[in-house]
């Protein structure tokens, strides 16, 4: 073999590299750029020639089963008050690897009892390594892993522990992120109530 | 091949009938031998009975019984299951016989049981602390060690549920500062001494003739952008040429094992993504493993070819990634690196889409894995594994492999023999380079490995450019899996029960060791019938790895030391834990 031609390859890979992002962009015109149709081309596995996405002006479309900081879900009432679906039964915090969740549990005044309803609910997003096994746990459906990923701050003290208020979020928000998901949680729920009405029909 | 090893093991037995004493406690395996007589049956192994191959050398703390025990897995590099040698000493007088003349794979691993249990190994030649600092306070892995902000003994804390008033806990510590120092100690006023004693430490050659030169000590690192993370290697130069070199690690030490003590066997699982954090499935796989062996369940079969399928995929995507890691340290800036940084964008994707993350995975879980794969995310791994990947390693090849420069710069260079790989407990590409056709996917099947059609690539030559070579010859390997795994992969549940939070582990203790891409992976966890692991060593193919560094280097140019570094294919994450 000819000394150099080694290199002489390397160059025409890189070369074709080169020449392959212009041709595509010739190709598939001004869609391959700044719109959702041209990011999806360019995460397909067919994709020629560099495909880097143009963060922040475009976003990568992230999967249903991507997972961010944990959210609470709340169901709306008719007069549009807040049902969070919550009980506060803790095994999110007991499950939760780096323990980064405090839930202050809600007890009647009088009798001393506990209510299911948390009354305060603090996840300190310093510390939460995102490993989603509160939501994969939760009996409730009530805690989900969210698909907001732009969090900064400019306070990490007073900012970086979210707070009951934070971090609830409505279960529409939670039917658009994770559609499939939704449709299989509502769709087991909807059975089990049917199961549960059939059992009082059955013995009142 | 088991039936084999029984019968070397009565061997064995018969040779030591007084000294090897089976290891009775429930769930427990292998034999316990008295300190005095380790040496003398370690020896034996290596020289009558094959087991050349020291894979795991650790401690563990039996605080109620007040013993300190060390571990050792042997085993033999011609395939096999382990042999499992312990021996016991008191915990206030920790001093057991070094293997390390026998072994010299064993340096870090018992510097690493110095440093974090306070075993002391007699004739180690160079017992300094490892992974913690130079005036690093007790041994963190003993269990009556507390470390800062202390809590609990055991997750999950009381303080989180039902009263759970939320603080910072940075709050509480008066220095604000995570640290602590010990009494007296003022870190204004310290120096490093002990720096003096590790250049000491190092050979120096004799000069006989009459030139007047001096040997230097260079110090590459911590903060140098070719030690893939902090990381630091103090050589010895005479002119250009290495006359010995020493690496130093622990800059990014986090002590795993603590935590993974603290922690319930299931919330350890997040934690093993983030040990080699380029191959998080891998780890996953190793983990679980070493759990389920111990509850004694089996994922059922889907699940089996999902975790295959995420460990090639794995494979491929770091041996890619390494690949271009190695053209990046020899100069080739950052080209090649983003030809592989887009296939393994790809492989990511898949990833995000099955898992919900991109790098720490988080997928595995006891008797199973997490969820099931979407079938438009199988349709892009089929598109990827017979179409794309096939073809992008093929243009990788092309691009790289007959390069002059590549070849001028990695022949011949960083080589390590066969004799030595094994000696120095290397694993993985290192050692499958040197010529040991040795991969614990076919010396010691798990999972479903039997049941496919693979090769285990071997070069010759041990250097550089063998192991860059085998690495593209292992991807060749993984794709020729994953196409197997994508024709037959069955329809069916991917748990085995229902998901469970707190799983019941027996008492025992289990080794699980997975061919990770980077090396031997191996998971030691002990029971005890709790909620959370009593002892979780995690045996770092690229920590143990780099025991055999120096010898690579030795003799070698002072450029080259980076590119033999990028060869070996380190993860700080891991070899720092």
């Amino acid at each position: 073999m000819i000394t150099g031609s080694g290199i002489l390859k390397g160059l025409w890979t890189t070369f074709r590299h080169f020449i392959k992002t212009y041709l595509e962009d010739i190709r598939s015109g001004k869609k391959r750029y700044f719109t959702a149709e041209g990011i999806e081309m360019r995460r397909s596995p067919d994709v020629e020639g560099i495909f880097t996405i143009q963060y922040p002006e475009e976003k990568l479309p992230v999967p249903e089963e991507f997972r961010y900081i944990p959210f609470l879900v709340y169901d709306e009432g008719e007069n549009g008050e807040k049902e969070i679906r919550c009980t506060s039964c803790g095994i999110c915090a007991k499950v939760c690897p780096p323990q980064c969740i405090w839930i202050v549990r809600t007890t009647d005044p009088q009798t001393g009892k506990p209510i299911p309803q948390p009354k305060e609910f603090y996840i300190d997003v310093d510390i939460c390594m995102n490993c989603g096994f509160c939501a994969e746990f939760c009996p409730f459906d009530a805690i989900k892993m969210d698909h907001d990923y732009e969090i900064a701050s400019y306070d990490r003290i007073k900012e970086h522990i979210f707070d009951l208020e934070r971090l609830s979020k409505p279960a529409s928000y939670y039917a658009q992120i994770r559609p499939a998901n939704f449709a299989r949680e509502e769709a087991a729920r909807a059975e089990k109530e049917a199961q549960k009405a059939a059992a009082r029909k059955a013995n009142p | 091949m088991s039936e084999q090893t029984g019968f070397q093991q009565v061997e064995i037995l018969e040779k030591f009938p007084e000294t090897l004493k089976p290891d009775t406690r429930p769930g427990y395996s292998g034999y316990i031998v008295e300190p005095q007589q380790l040496v003398e049956v370690a020896r034996a192994l290596r020289d009558e009975f094959g087991y050349d191959y020291l894979s795991s050398v650790t401690g563990v703390d039996y605080l109620p019984e007040n013993k300190m025990e060390v571990v050792y897995h042997f085993f033999r590099t011609t395939g096999g299951p382990a042999f499992v040698l312990k021996t016991q000493v008191n915990r206030d007088e920790a001093i057991v016989p070094s293997l390390t003349p026998l072994y010299p794979g064993a340096e870090f691993q018992e510097r690493e049981a110095w440093d974090l249990l306070g075993i002391r190994f007699e004739n180690h030649p160079d017992l300094r602390r490892i992974l913690t600092w130079e005036g690093f306070h007790g041994h963190p892995l003993r269990k009556d060690w507390k470390e800062p902000f202390f809590e609990e003994e055991a997750k999950p804390y009381k303080s989180r549920w039902p009263e759970g008033h939320v603080y910072r806990v940075e709050d509480k510590n008066p220095f604000h500062d995570n640290v602590q120092y010990p009494p007296g100690f003022d870190p204004e006023q310290w120096s490093p001494e002990t720096d003096e004693l590790l250049y000491a430490g190092l050979k120096r050659v004799d000069k006989s003739d009459d030139l007047l030169t001096e040997q230097v000590v260079v110090n590459l690192g911590p903060q140098h952008p070719s030690t893939h993370g902090v990381f630091r290697m103090v050589a010895v130069l005479d002119g250009e040429t290495i006359v010995d070199l020493k690496p130093i690690m622990g800059y990014l030490h986090r002590n795993h094992e603590k935590i993974g003590e603290r922690n319930t066997f299931l919330q350890n699982m997040p934690f093993t993504d983030r040990l080699d954090y380029v191959c998080s499935m891998s780890n996953n796989f190793g983990y679980a493993l070493a759990v389920e062996k111990l509850m004694g369940i089996q994922p059922p079969e889907r699940a089996e070819y999902i975790r295959v399928l995420m460990a090639e995929l794995t494979r491929f995507l770091n041996h890619i990634f390494s690949i271009g890691f190695l053209l990046n340290d020899l100069g080739a800036f950052f080209t090649p690196m983003l030809y592989a940084l887009e296939e393994r964008e790809l492989i990511l994707d898949v990833f995000e889409a099955v898992s919900g993350s991109r790098m720490m995975c988080n997928y595995f879980r006891f008797g199973g894995v997490a969820r099931d794969i979407p079938d438009e995310v199988m349709e892009k791994i089929r598109k990827l594994v017979f179409d794309r990947l096939p073809r992008k390693l093929d243009e990788m090849d092309y691009f790289i492999t007959n390069n002059e420069i590549v070849r001028g710069r990695c022949e011949g260079v960083g080589v390590l023999t066969a004799e030595r790989a094994i000696a120095l407990s290397a694993s993985g590409p290192v050692l499958r380079a040197s010529g040991v056709g040795y991969d614990v996917r076919r010396a010691d099947p798990y999972s479903i490995y039997d049941r496919f059609e693979f090769d285990i690539p071997v070069r010759y030559n041990g250097d550089i450019y063998d192991r860059y070579l085998l690495r593209l010859d292992e991807m060749r390997q993984s794709l020729r899996i994953l196409q197997q795994v994508l024709r037959d992969i069955p329809e069916g549940p991917i748990m085995n029960g229902k998901p469970q939070y707190q799983v019941r582990v027996p008492a025992g203790e289990s080794y699980g060791r997975v061919e990770g891409p980077k090396g031997e992976l191996g998971f030691y966890v002990v029971s005890n019938g709790k909620p959370n692991p009593w002892r979780y060593h995690v045996r770092a193919p690229t920590f143990i790895n780099l025991t055999s560094l120096a010898e690579m280097c030795r003799g070698q140019k002072i450029a080259d030391v980076v590119t033999i570094l990028g060869s070996i294919d380190i993860v700080l994450g891991e070899v720092d834990r």
